[in-house]
């Protein structure tokens, strides 16, 4: 379990992170979120033990970092950004080097370095230099060192950054399989890779926490949730738009954007209650010539854009786009 | 500490598992044959001890060492590595000593590399070999004091040539405090309390006393200190800075 309580640091006059408080469980993946310079390294500088905070505490299963580095550094396996790793060396090099300091007990150094070298699929450059290695290999050594001692603990920043899109679907699943039981920190910019992976979502802005929930809660909350997009064929029905608006349980209609392909109406349901039925059956008694249609399930970026940039609506950041 | 000897052992073998290692151990066996035997006047002195040979290390260490701390902090911030190492379970301290410890053991091999210097003038003369050995263990101290001031140095910056031109400088200043003429204009300009001081701190001097012979227990001290002293400031700079 990692508590972070009432952490702040600041650099110069950045604020990096600002009274944050925060609570991981054993199982729990939680990916942090928000945009460049919210405090998602810095917060994860300070949980690794790397920085040390101004101000508040943080316990990693129990021990507080501040007065035990030692045993709180010794629970947790940590990926840094970018994955920076000494060139010259081996992945096997390497590996024992990470597994002598963190003391693995010598007779299973052995067999916990093919472990790792096993899981991230390193056998083919086990024993190539680090420096001549490609992005993606790098990146799985940076993984590789950080899962060696089987830790409690995980803290991945920007597991996924740099990767095609098939090392980042094996990631993904490594991550997916080592998150029973352990506690497991990863910071993303790809909205979608949370859905993927976490079991909870926090979005950081300027140093504070906005939101910590089910990445579905996130999804939930924009207003495309639950509204009903139906595109026509050919030329729209004139009378589509005023037998829509009249339903009972429909809120409002807006004509779709021509970004989204033009060609139809969006229907916002009232109070969230499911519209697609009674849409359907409108669709069917008046034979409109309907090509797609389906249930918007929310969009991430746009509630990401409302949570870390307040006060700004959908259509004034694109404006600004 | 299990971290010193773990960070110890993989620095060294990045000097060995890279052509930093033999490139360095060349150059250093290069110059300091040439050096003595050569510009040392050795054959002209007419005398089986190896005074010249000792007498160019100041110079030699204020070129080379500054060359070998340079990366000893500077490459960890460049690359990043810093925060992978310091995220180890090992200390602060351990991490710092480990490194120094590594270059220092290395400039050791390098010395004992020298000793075919040694065993030349066994076969021409009878030196006093007490001497001989002291002139080793005074020159390894001063390895030491230049390689902390280096680390020192390093840990300041993520520019590798930064750190070693500044150590450079700083080296020099150390080695130039004792040197007569420096001293004749201190005494001109200080108090005879600062000229003490300055006396005091200077490497070369206490590097003299040592390689005549003479094992004072305060010049072991004096260097010691320094060491620890120098390599304690190194890890609070680290811990100050790290973050930038």
């Amino acid at each position: 379990m990692i508590e972070i309580q009432h952490l702040s640091k600041r650099f110069g006059n950045l604020q990096a992170v600002d009274d944050l408080n925060l609570t991981v469980l054993p199982g729990e993946v939680l990916g942090f979120l928000g945009p460049n310079g919210a405090g998602k390294s810095t917060t994860m500088k300070m949980v690794t033990g790397f920085l040390q905070p101004d101000a508040g505490r943080i316990l990693v299963m129990g021990h507080d970092l501040a007065k035990d580095p030692i045993a709180a550094k010794a629970c947790m396996g940590y990926l840094p950004e970018g994955a920076p790793l000494y060139p010259d060396m081996t992945p096997t090099s390497l590996l024992r080097f990470v597994a002598a300091a963190r003391n693995i007990p010598s007779a299973q150094r052995a067999s916990a370095i093919d472990r790792a070298i096993g899981l991230l699929e390193l056998e083919a450059v086990r024993d190539q230099r680090i420096e001549t290695l490609s992005k993606g290999f790098k990146r799985r050594v940076g993984l590789a060192q950080a899962i060696l001692h089987d830790p409690d603990v995980l803290i991945l920043d920007e597991p996924t950054d740099g990767l095609d899109p098939n090392q980042k679907e094996q990631v993904r699943d490594l991550i997916r399989s080592m998150a029973k039981g352990k506690v497991i920190i990863l910071s993303t910019h790809i909205l979608e890779e949370v859905e993927a992976v976490c079991s909870r979502a926090a979005i950081l802005s300027e140093g504070r926490l906005r939101f910590n929930g089910l990445p579905s809660e996130l999804r939930e909350r924009s207003r495309f949730a639950g509204s009903v997009e139906v595109r026509f064929e050919g030329d729209l029905p004139t009378e589509a738009f005023d037998v829509l608006s009249s339903l009972a349980n429909v809120a409002l209609v807006e004509a779709l954007a021509a970004e989204e392909g033009g060609q139809g109406w969006r229907v916002f349901p009232a109070n969230g209650q499911p519209i697609l039925f009674e849409v359907t059956d409108h669709v069917r008694s008046h034979r409109w010539k309907v090509r797609d249609m389906h249930v918007d399930r929310g969009r991430l970026d746009d509630v990401f854009r409302e949570i870390t940039r307040p006060g700004e609506t959908a259509n004034q950041a694109q404006q600004k786009a | 500490m299990r971290g010193t000897f773990v960070v110890l052992k993989r620095e060294l073998g990045a000097y060995f598992g890279t052509p930093v290692a033999y490139v360095f151990l060349i150059i250093f066996l290069v110059l300091s044959g040439y050096l003595t035997w050569n510009l040392g006047q050795f054959y002209e002195l007419g005398q089986a001890d190896l005074r010249p040979f000792f007498a160019i290390h100041p110079l030699l260490y204020l070129a080379l060492i500054p060359a070998l701390s340079m990366r000893l902090w500077a490459e960890e911030r460049r690359s990043g590595t810093i925060e992978s190492l310091l995220t180890l379970p090992i200390t602060m301290g351990g991490a710092v000593l480990g490194k120094f410890l590594a270059a220092w053991i290395f400039i050791g091999v390098a010395l004992l590399l020298t000793t075919t210097n040694w065993f030349s003038v066994l076969y021409l003369g009878e030196p006093d070999n007490g001497v001989i050995l002291a002139g080793y263990l005074g020159s390894f101290l001063m390895a030491g004091a230049y390689l902390a001031i280096g680390s020192l140095v390093s840990s300041f910056t993520k520019n590798q040539v930064i750190a070693f031109v500044v150590s450079l400088v700083v080296c020099l200043l150390f080695y130039l405090a004792g040197q007569p003429g420096v001293m004749d204009f201190a005494k001109g300009v200080l108090p005879d309390v600062a000229v003490e001081w300055v006396r005091s701190l200077s490497l070369y001097t206490h590097f003299q006393a040592i390689a005549r012979g003479v094992l004072d227990l305060r010049d072991l001290v004096f260097f010691l200190s320094l060491i620890g002293l120098l390599l304690f400031a190194n890890a609070v700079v680290i811990d100050q800075t790290k973050a930038r």
